[in-house]
């Protein structure tokens, strides 16, 4: 009979399913970081002179910069010198139709179970699909456009809408905020850009779906959303990246911007390549996500389900400037044999009764390390703010560990901050409850993990939410021992 | 049904099973007496297929199969069930999703096709009357914050559900009080019938007096050391162990 270390042996995760890479021709820069290439960039992008100076400042600002050493995570020195800042697969200058884009590039997405054809979309729910740098292809673009909804690359954003972008480029997360900030606001190549006017429901989800495909390139995304005055809008973005042995650098920023009365969902089912079970490769993921509940009433939620990556450093936060404005995270963050992972949210309270919510729930499986660092501030002025927060840790197996880090704040006496923590472990009696009624092991532990995330899984979009919980059953699988 | 030739067990090095002869029918109930720590449990779960005990000798034949080849799951999904004598919580997995997984599970293996959701509702309405267990308890999450008596009306239910050829009730008696355990009783009772049979593990005569056996054996020091009717249930419940274990250690003295 076969004892759980067999099994578990057995069972080594499932290969990553989306380790495979295509062969395209790309068009990329040398290796190197230097004020050259941040031109070299801006160029291929074609961008006016105004977003090149803003490039360079930013470049300068990087480089007085230090590297950041305080999260709960390890990982070799990243050498900076050695990384393409721009890959992007070549292919024809305009996108009038999908029959433009190559068809190799709409057969990756297809393999990622992304269609981006017309017969076989996911109806109710636009696509931007970005590789590597550039974005490919965005769908549904025209019946939003008839709402008034701008839904298109940021690099599109920057020719069509610049005086949008001149706006809000850098108001929510300042390009001096931190070092990855300054890094990604000096050669950030593409990402969405969404603008939902006043008094507009967007009709159908918006997603944009990342992927990195080049060998040794950094991913660095630039996302800004706007939602005007009493408007809402359900965002999503998932991505994955091919096998390889290097790690590579994904430093993304996303500015959310909420106006009176509007409210934005935005949710992240992240799969990147997590390095092989000897912790070797796999994505860096240091990532800046910020909202602004800027209006009163105004209201940011942040979902994810982060079960990819070697490194994960991210931190999504919300600022409840308005009156009565509420932040919201939720998130199921899963570590497996050698990851790493060091996330949180910060809810910073400004504005009066503010209200905010935090629901974090760590796996941790293998020898992998899931840190949940969060921060609940609440600013002088800021009468009778309301703060929820629970963070759960699940533990499986023996040479895992979850830790937390809560820091809060208060700086008025008549907030009302709750904290509460559990810790627990899957335990054999569990697994053999369900064994012994005809359930085997592997679906015995997705539906204790399913059990365990469903209040984080029923914030998704239901189109993701079964893709979300079909992914933290493969990125768990073998993990019980 | 079930043949159990000289069967040894132990765990952590220490031998707790050593030497069970027993022989089940379709049809009868057979109840498992004995003091603490003779082995009960550890004959409940060597059977259920918990790997915690290694089994060091013996054989095990279920309706023809070698049952100590098969895994856990492959055993229920065979026929038997394992009433816990301390049903574990799972957070978040409710009673009904718990149950549908598991259904459908076995009946994949036995080639049935997977129930949809309205012919499930209807058999768990079916099986709920049989154990007075109400709709609220099934939507919450397994056994978290249920009362004792809950949980083991609970096992029953979850028994009526997935209907299996060999049921072992681990100490279902333990921590209920009479109506709890009229109510357990008259469930099991009702799913009897002669294709199947039962294993009743306990300490007291009580629960024998509702689920009456075909046999009773004494488990003494990891062994059967008396077999009869129901009446020597009766005797113990008089009597005691004492009796029993001079016996026994007269026999191995």
């Amino acid at each position: 009979m076969r004892s759980d270390e067999q099994i578990l042996e057995e069972l080594t995760n499932k290969e990553y399913e989306h380790g495979w890479s295509v062969d395209f021709e790309a068009d990329e820069a040398p290796f190197g970081l230097n004020e050259d290439i941040v031109k070299f960039i801006s160029l291929k992008k074609d961008e006016p002179q105004w977003l090149l100076d803003w490039r360079l400042k930013a470049f300068e600002i990087w480089k007085g910069m230090k590297e950041p050493k305080w999260p709960n995570v390890k990982y070799p020195e990243i050498d900076y010198q050695n990384i393409k800042y721009y890959s992007a697969p070549k292919q024809k200058k305009n996108l009038e139709s999908l029959n433009d884009v190559d068809p190799e590039l709409i057969e990756t997405f297809e393999k990622l179970g992304i269609s981006l054809l017309e017969q076989k979309r996911l109806t109710g729910v636009a696509v931007d699909a970005v590789i590597d740098s550039v974005s490919v292809a965005t769908t549904f673009k025209d019946t939003l456009g008839e709402l008034g909804i701008i839904f298109c690359s940021f690099s599109e954003a920057v020719k069509e809408h610049p005086e949008l972008i001149k706006k809000y480029l850098g108001s929510v997360v300042p390009v001096n905020d931190n070092y990855y900030a300054a890094l990604n606001s000096a050669v950030f190549s593409d990402g969405s850009f969404c603008y939902i006017p006043k008094g507009v429901r967007c009709p159908m989800e918006l997603s944009t779906y990342f992927r990195i495909n080049a060998a040794n390139t950094g991913q660095f995304e630039r996302t800004l959303i706007v939602a005007e005055d009493s408007s809402y809008v359900s965002y999503l973005e998932g991505c994955t990246a091919p096998q390889r042995d290097e790690n590579q650098l994904h430093a993304a920023v996303v500015e959310i911007y909420a106006a009176k009365d509007a409210e934005v969902k935005y949710s992240t089912v992240q799969n990147w390549y997590p390095g092989d079970k000897n912790g070797k490769g796999g994505i860096y993921n240091f990532v800046t996500k910020r909202g602004i509940c800027f209006g009163d009433r105004s209201k940011i939620s942040w979902t994810q389900v982060e079960t990819g990556s070697a490194v994960t450093w991210k931190y999504p936060s919300c600022i409840l400037k308005g009156d009565y404005s509420v932040g919201e995270f939720y998130s199921v963050a899963v570590t497996n044999n050698m990851q790493q992972a060091d996330t949180g949210t910060k809810m910073i309270h400004i504005g009066k009764n503010t209200k905010s919510r935090i629901v974090s729930k760590g796996i941790s499986a293998g020898k992998s390390h899931n840190s949940y660092r969060g921060q609940v501030q609440v600013m002088k002025r800021a009468e009778n703010a309301r703060n929820h927060s629970q963070c759960d840790s699940l533990l499986m197996g023996n040479n895992c560990g979850a830790h937390t880090f809560p820091y809060i704040d208060i700086e008025n006496k008549t907030a009302h901050v709750e904290h509460e923590a559990t810790t627990s472990k899957i335990g054999e009696d569990q697994i053999f409850y369900c064994m012994q009624r005809g359930i085997d092991e592997e679906s015995a532990v997705a539906l204790i993990v399913n059990g365990y995330a469903k209040e984080v899984l029923n914030q998704l979009p239901m189109e993701f939410a079964v893709e979300a919980q079909k992914l933290l059953a493969l990125t768990l699988e073998g993990s019980v021992g | 049904m079930l043949k159990i030739k000289d069967l040894k067990a132990s765990i952590e090095e220490k031998e707790i099973l050593r030497g069970i002869n027993l022989e089940v029918k379709p049809g009868e109930v057979h109840a498992i007496m004995g003091p603490n720590g003779s082995g009960k449990s550890t004959l409940a779960s060597v059977l259920a297929g918990r790997e915690e005990y290694e089994v060091t000798g013996g054989a095990v034949d279920f309706m023809g199969s070698d049952l100590l080849e098969l895994s856990a799951e492959e055993r229920a999904r065979e026929g038997i069930f394992l009433a816990f004598q301390y049903p574990i919580e799972i957070p978040g997995v409710t009673t009904t999703n718990f149950m549908k997984t598991a259904l459908n599970q076995i009946r994949e293996h036995r080639g049935l096709e997977k129930l949809d959701a309205v012919a499930f509702l209807k058999k768990m309405k079916e099986k709920m009357k049989l154990v007075e267990i109400d709709q609220s308890l099934l939507s919450r999450s397994l056994n978290e914050g249920f009362s004792g008596g809950e949980k083991k009306r609970n096992e029953i239910f979850q028994m009526a559900m997935l209907e299996p050829k060999l049921a072992i009730l681990d100490e279902t008696d333990s921590g209920l009080d009479i109506d709890a355990l009229r109510i357990v009783a008259n469930g099991v009772n009702a799913l009897k019938s002669s294709d199947n049979a039962t294993i009743v593990v306990t300490h007291y005569q009580r629960l024998l007096d509702y689920i009456v056996p075909d046999f009773v054996h004494v488990l003494y020091n990891g062994r059967i050391v008396k077999s009869g009717t129901k009446d020597l249930a009766l005797e113990l419940e008089e009597k005691g162990y004492d009796w029993i274990k001079a016996e026994a250690n007269l026999e191995t003295a």
